[in-house]
C-alpha cells in the first residue's frame, strides 16, 4: 500500500474565546490514500470545517501533527506553505470565491502566476482547463456575468490549474440547485476516475453516499464514524474516538 | 511576472475609480499645500530681506541712545557730536565717518501741511556717493542733488505722490519746510524699505540752518575699511566712545549697531515664522498621510476575503503586498 496523501495523526484544534477554549476538534485521525473520493459529514458546528481547514493546510494544528505527501507542515512557514499548497491542492468553495475584478481567464491563470509559471504556459493551459469545463466562450467574462454553476465549473478549472493531486471542495453544491449541483459532481466524479483525490465536506448525505467511497463522520469534534464503500455496499469501519 | 501583478493591481485600481482619484487628489493636495506654504516662507523671507537691501555689510551705524525717531529734544541725552566724530575717525580701520541728521519737520505746499521725515545729506562729494549707494536711491524724475546745490532737496515717491497735499509734487516746484521755501530738485523711485520714501533729503547745510542746529547728529554711518573686521571695529568705537563720556558697559548714552544684528534681529523672527508655516505644513501632511493610510486599510480590510482565496490558492505572502503596494 502505497504512503497516505494526507494524513491527521491525533489532530486537536483550539480556539481562544477570551478566557473559555473552545475546542473544534479534539483528537482525530484522517488518513486519506491517493485517489480516494472522502465526504466529510457532520451538521454545522460538529468542526467539519475546521477539519477541512486542517486537511487543506489552511490552518495550523493545535496539538497533533499533519502530512501532506509525507511533509509535516508544522515545519513550513506560511509562505511555504502557501506555495506548497498552490502546488499540491486544489479549492474548491461553497461561495465559489473568484476574484472579483479579474476575467474568467486571468482567474484561472491566478494559481499558475502564484508558482511562477511563464505567460505563455499559462495561456496555454488555462484554455485547455476552460475547454474541460465547457466554459470556453465565457473566457473573457467577469464572473458577476456567468451564473453560479459557470462560476463553480471556473473555481474548478482553478483548482486544476496547478495540476494538483487533491481537490478539496468545502459545500461545492452548496449554493447550486440540484440539477447543476449535479453537474458539478459528476465532474468532480471525473476527475476522482482519472485519479484526482478528491475530500469533499458536505452535510448532505445522500450527496455523500451517491458519489464517494469513503465517509467521516464529525460530531463534536470528534469522528463518529468512518463508512467505506466496498462494491456497492456500505460498510461502517469504526466509531474511533467515541467511547 | 512582476508586470503581471502590475496589471494585477491597476485593474484593481480601475475597478474603484473614484476612490483612486480622491486619493490621488489628496496626495496632490497635500504635496501642493506642502510646496505652496515653503515657497511663501520663502517669499516672505525675501520681501522682508528686500527691506534690508539698503543695508550695507560694511557699514556700522551709531546712533543716541533714546532719540529713536522722536522729535528733537523728547529726551535729553547727550548728542553726537564733531568731538565725537574725531574720536571716531582716529580708530584703526575706519575709512569715513557720515554725519546724518534725521528729524520730523513741517511740509506746507498747496495750503495743506503735513509732519514727516527730513534727513541730512553729506555735503562732501565722496560721503554724498556713499550715501546714495548705501540708500540705494535711484532717480525718477529730476536728478540727484549734486553737492552745492544748496536750497534744493530731493523728495521721496510718496510724499512726491502728494495725498497730503492733495496735488501731486513736480520737479522745480518749491515745497515750504518749517517756513522756508525749497525746490524740489529731485523725484525719487521707490524704494524696498517703505520708510525712505516718505523721506525728504536735503544738504545737512541747510538742514542745520534751518533748525538752528549746530555740532550735534542724530546717526553717524561708519563705513569700515574691511567688512571682515567690522565687528572688532564696532567694539573699538564703543570702547572709545564709553572712555570718552566716562561711561559704564551698558549704560552708555549711544548704541552702535553692525547691519548684521539688525539682521538677526529680523532674521530670528522670519525662522519663527518659518517654523509655524512648516509646522503647518507637516500637520497637513499628517493629515494626508492618515487619510491615505485609511483608504489602504479600508481597501485592505474589504478584501481580506479576497486575500484569503488568494492565499487558498497559493499566493505567498510577499504576492499579496506587492499587489497592495503596487
Amino acid at each position: 500500500m502505497e504512503k497516505p496523501i494526507i494524513e491527521l495523526q491525533k489532530v486537536a484544534r483550539y480556539y481562544e474565546m477570551g478566557e473559555a477554549i473552545v475546542k473544534a476538534l479534539d483528537c482525530i485521525d484522517i488518513v486519506i490514500e491517493k485517489g480516494d473520493f472522502v465526504a466529510i459529514m457532520g451538521p454545522s458546528g460538529s468542526g467539519k470545517s475546521t477539519s477541512m481547514n486542517l486537511i487543506g493546510s489552511l490552518d495550523y494544528p493545535t496539538k497533533g501533527r499533519i502530512f501532506l505527501e509525507k511533509e509535516n507542515i508544522g515545519d513550513l512557514d506560511e509562505s511555504a506553505l502557501a506555495q506548497l499548497r498552490g502546488k499540491k491542492i486544489g479549492f474548491i468553495f461553497q461561495q465559489f470565491n473568484l476574484i472579483p475584478n479579474l476575467t474568467v481567464k486571468e482567474n484561472v491563470m491566478l494559481p499558475m502566476l502564484f508558482q511562477e509559471i511563464e505567460k505563455e504556459e499559462r495561456e496555454r493551459k488555462t484554455k485547455k482547463l476552460l475547454e474541460i469545463v465547457e466554459l470556453s466562450d465565457r473566457a473573457e467574462y467577469y464572473p458577476n456575468q456567468i451564473s453560479g454553476g459557470q462560476q463553480q465549473r471556473v473555481a474548478i478549472a482553478r483548482a486544476l490549474a496547478n495540476d494538483p493531486q487533491v481537490i478539496l471542495a468545502d459545500e461545492p453544491t452548496g449554493n447550486l440547485d440540484t440539477k447543476t449541483g449535479n453537474k458539478i459532481m459528476d465532474f468532480l466524479k471525473k476527475l476522482n476516475k482519472e485519479g484526482k483525490t478528491i475530500i469533499m465536506v458536505t452535510h448532505d448525505s445522500d450527496l455523500a453516499r451517491n458519489y464517494t467511497n469513503t465517509i467521516y463522520s464529525v460530531r463534536d469534534g470528534k469522528i463518529e464514524y468512518i463508512e467505506k464503500k466496498t462494491g456497492k455496499k456500505w460498510r461502517r469501519i469504526s466509531s474511533s474516538k467515541e467511547n | 511576472m512582476f508586470s503581471d501583478y502590475f496589471l494585477l493591481a491597476f485593474k484593481n485600481l480601475r475597478k474603484r475609480g473614484l476612490r483612486s482619484w480622491l486619493t490621488i487628489l489628496g496626495i496632490f493636495i497635500g504635496i501642493a499645500a506642502v510646496v505652496s506654504l515653503i515657497s511663501l516662507g520663502a517669499g516672505l523671507k525675501t520681501a522682508i530681506m528686500g527691506q534690508f537691501g539698503s543695508l550695507s555689510v560694511d557699514k556700522l551705524t551709531i546712533q543716541n541712545k533714546g532719540t529713536g525717531f522722536g522729535p528733537p529734544g523728547s529726551t535729553v541725552v547727550k548728542k553726537l557730536n564733531d568731538h565725537d566724530v574725531k574720536i571716531i575717525e582716529e580708530i584703526n580701520g575706519v575709512e569715513v565717518v557720515i554725519k546724518r541728521l534725521l528729524r520730523v519737520a513741517n511740509f506746507e505746499y498747496n495750503d495743506a501741511s503735513t509732519f514727516s521725515y527730513l534727513v541730512s545729506l553729506p555735503s562732501d562729494k565722496k560721503k554724498l556717493l556713499i550715501c546714495y549707494e548705501s540708500l540705494g536711491f535711484e532717480i525718477k524724475e529730476g536728478h540727484l542733488l549734486d553737492t552745492g546745490e544748496i536750497g534744493r532737496i530731493l523728495i521721496g515717491r510718496k510724499i512726491a505722490e502728494g495725498n497730503q497735499f492733495s496735488k501731486e509734487l513736480k520737479v522745480g516746484k518749491k515745497l515750504k519746510i518749517n517756513g522756508q521755501e525749497f525746490e524740489i530738485a529731485g523725484i525719487l523711485e521707490k524704494t524696498t524699505n517703505a520708510q525712505l520714501d516718505n523721506v525728504v533729503f536735503m544738504f545737512e547745510k541747510d538742514m542745520e540752518d534751518l533748525l538752528s542746529i549746530e555740532n550735534e547728529y542724530d546717526l553717524l554711518i561708519v563705513q569700515v575699511e574691511d567688512k571682515d573686521r567690522i565687528n572688532e571695529v564696532a567694539e573699538e568705537i564703543e570702547r572709545k566712545l564709553r572712555e570718552d563720556r566716562n561711561e559704564k558697559i551698558g549704560k552708555e548714552s549711544f548704541s552702535v549697531e553692525t547691519p548684521l544684528q539688525a539682521f538677526s534681529a529680523v532674521n530670528t523672527i522670519l525662522n519663527v515664522i518659518n517654523a509655524i508655516i512648516i509646522g503647518i505644513a507637516a500637520i497637513s501632511l499628517l493629515v494626508g498621510a492618515i487619510g491615505i493610510a485609511n483608504t489602504m486599510y479600508t481597501s485592505v480590510l474589504e478584501r481580506t476575503r479576497e486575500i484569503g482565496v488568494m492565499k487558498a490558492i497559493g499566493a505567498k505572502n510577499s504576492d499579496i503586498m506587492w499587489l497592495f503596494l503596487q
